[in-house]
């Protein structure tokens, strides 16, 4: 409860910025609209309006901005169209629709369940290559000054490409090779979200210092005792944060994976969306990619605590 | 008479640093006898933790000699000769008391069986026993410091190395643990190499007193104590240990007037 209203607050915050933010930037649409049903417009030539600026519009007519909220395509959707646009294409979809799933027996293209869940195996699969990836990568950078030297340049390199030209490539390439589906976006998945584990665990295996290395030295520990009895576990809660990092990145590398290939998933729905200026289908995509990260993020969250607590780092 | 378990013979320690060499230990000569409880007591940089991390075999000296139990230091740690305890007690979090002290046990591959009597032991004798199952959080800072002990005494080794054991606790708890200590050090018949910068506490603890001082670093007064063994804390108030004391006082401030 003492969370809830900070939260509350903010969220009533972004929708009242929200809900003024629609008249301006719907302004145009909707007075052309008006200017339909007969009200008088100030300037009455849709030429002159045209190059007016948005606010000046607001000011001159505001009696007959009463779509702003309800305008068809709107350039900004306002929060209740996109509300009904989520219930729309899940619920109704999938309960009442014709291709829903109660229907026909098998999840409808047309909803966000059926789009999410394409995005989200390929986020897992990606997260678990990536994740396990990274594990390793640290390891070995932490156990061998050549892969320490060598890796980790290339590993910030490779961060530095924008995903979003690279993605294309990883599909073209791995489709000539016969590999298309989930693979390629599990792949560019894995790309984003191996760095953030790799920097985590690099610093949580060397997160033990000289006081805890030097006694197991005169214990004359082995480097694998050393490695599973100290150093792996004090990198449990770099781990964990890493972890959090990386699957959010991983989504990304999902959706950004889907733009190109247009069969599925949410990023094929807000490219879709864009190119018939369906306004509504893109805002209610990325709701979805958003809760989907939230809820990523909170699992996570939830196992970390789980684990330490176990572990008995969590007081 | 019997062969030394430590001795250190004419041992330079020398560090290249960029502002020249560093004479962290220069020309020591030193005995240790089975049983003995042996202080190293001087200012910071007089190179008393270098010296029993060279005996340790943390450090190399970079001349003369140094045998721990007739061997080099590298052999006698991998003999596993010897149980170090550090400033801080350094217990894995994510281990139960129990946890902590079967860690060198496990290292050191004793069966399931030997590992929980040597836990119950150890805990006795160090008086944490019913706290196995706790984790170190949950503990104060002297009963952590004594499970580190613990933790050192767990395999038998017969040299107990300690490097400011008790430096961050307060005196009250300080001087409980020292009682402790002494007891302990009694029943097991250890040899005890222990760094302090308290002249109180290394002479209510030692039989020999090793006063060092810096640039170079370097042993200044060896001090055979007479006091007896057996030694409560009153004993404190004795002209004899207030005479030992003085004599540790006047070998720092000598060491201090070059």
């Amino acid at each position: 409860m003492k969370r809830l209203l900070p939260v509350l607050t903010v969220v009533i915050a972004l929708l009242a910025v929200w809900y003024i933010a629609c008249i301006p930037m719907n302004v145009k649409e909707v007075l052309t609209t008006a200017e339909r049903a007969g009200v008088t417009i100030d300037p009455p030539s849709a030429a002159e309006r045209r190059d007016m600026g948005h606010l000046a519009l607001v000011l001159r007519n505001t009696d007959a901005l009463s779509g702003s909220w309800s305008q068809d395509r709107a350039r900004l959707p306002s929060p209740h169209q996109i509300t009904a646009e989520l219930w729309k294409s899940t619920w109704e979809e999938e309960v009442n629709g014709r291709r829903g799933i109660v229907r026909s027996g098998s999840l409808s293209k047309r909803s966000l369940i059926y789009h999410g869940w394409i995005t989200l195996s390929a986020t897992f699969v990606g997260f678990l290559i990536g994740a396990g990836l990274g594990v390793l990568l640290a390891v070995g950078i932490v156990h061998s000054r050549v892969m320490d030297m060598s890796v980790m340049p290339w590993a910030i390199i490779s961060q530095t490409i924008p995903i979003v030209a690279l993605a294309p490539m990883i599909i073209v390439v791995l489709y000539s090779v016969g590999i298309n589906g989930l693979i390629p976006k599990a792949i560019i998945s894995a790309y984003l979200s191996f760095f953030p584990v790799v920097v985590g665990m690099v610093k949580g295996l060397r997160a033990p210092d000289h006081m805890q290395l030097d006694l197991l030295k005169t214990y004359n520990a082995t480097k694998s005792q050393t490695f599973w009895k100290l150093r792996l576990p004090s990198s449990v809660p770099y781990l964990f944060t890493s972890l959090k990092i990386g699957i959010a990145a991983s989504l990304v590398g999902a959706i950004v994976g889907e733009l190109p290939v247009q069969r599925g998933g949410l990023g094929a729905r807000m490219l879709g969306g864009s190119y018939y200026g369906q306004t509504e289908q893109i805002w209610a995509a990325l709701f979805v990619a958003a809760g989907m990260a939230a809820l990523l993020v909170w699992l996570i969250g939830w196992l970390e605590k789980r684990t330490l607590t176990r572990m008995g780092m969590l007081t | 008479m019997k062969t030394p378990v430590i001795q250190a013979k004419d041992l330079n320690l020398t560090f290249e640093t960029n502002d020249g060499p560093v004479h962290a230990l220069k020309g020591v000569n030193l005995d240790i006898q089975q049983g003995d409880f042996v202080s190293f007591i001087g200012p910071s940089g007089c190179g008393k933790t270098t010296f029993l991390r060279c005996i340790a075999g943390l450090e190399t000296p970079t001349g003369g000699s140094l045998t721990v139990n007739g061997m080099s230091p590298d052999n006698a740690r991998k003999a596993r000769a010897y149980g170090y305890v550090f400033q801080a007690a350094g217990l894995y979090p994510w281990r139960t008391i129990g946890g902590n002290i079967r860690l060198p046990l496990e290292i050191m591959g004793y069966s399931k069986q030997k590992q929980a009597e040597q836990v119950q032991r150890t805990l006795e004798l160090v008086d944490l026993a019913g706290f196995e199952k706790k984790f170190p959080w949950q503990l104060s800072g002297g009963m952590q410091q004594r499970a580190s002990i613990a933790r050192a005494l767990a395999f038998d080794a017969d040299i107990l190395l300690m490097d400011e054991p008790f430096g961050a606790l307060d005196e009250i708890v300080r001087d409980h643990l020292n009682a402790e200590l002494l007891k302990l050090w009694d029943r097991t018949g250890k040899t005890v190499g222990f760094v302090t910068h308290s002249i109180p506490e290394a002479v209510f603890l030692s039989t020999k007193i090793v006063v060092m001082s810096p640039r170079p670093g370097r042993i200044t007064d060896v001090i055979e104590s007479t006091l007896p063994r057996e030694r409560p804390l009153e004993i404190r108030d004795s002209k004899e240990f207030i005479e030992i004391a003085h004599r540790v006082r006047e070998g720092l401030k000598a060491g201090s007037e070059v």
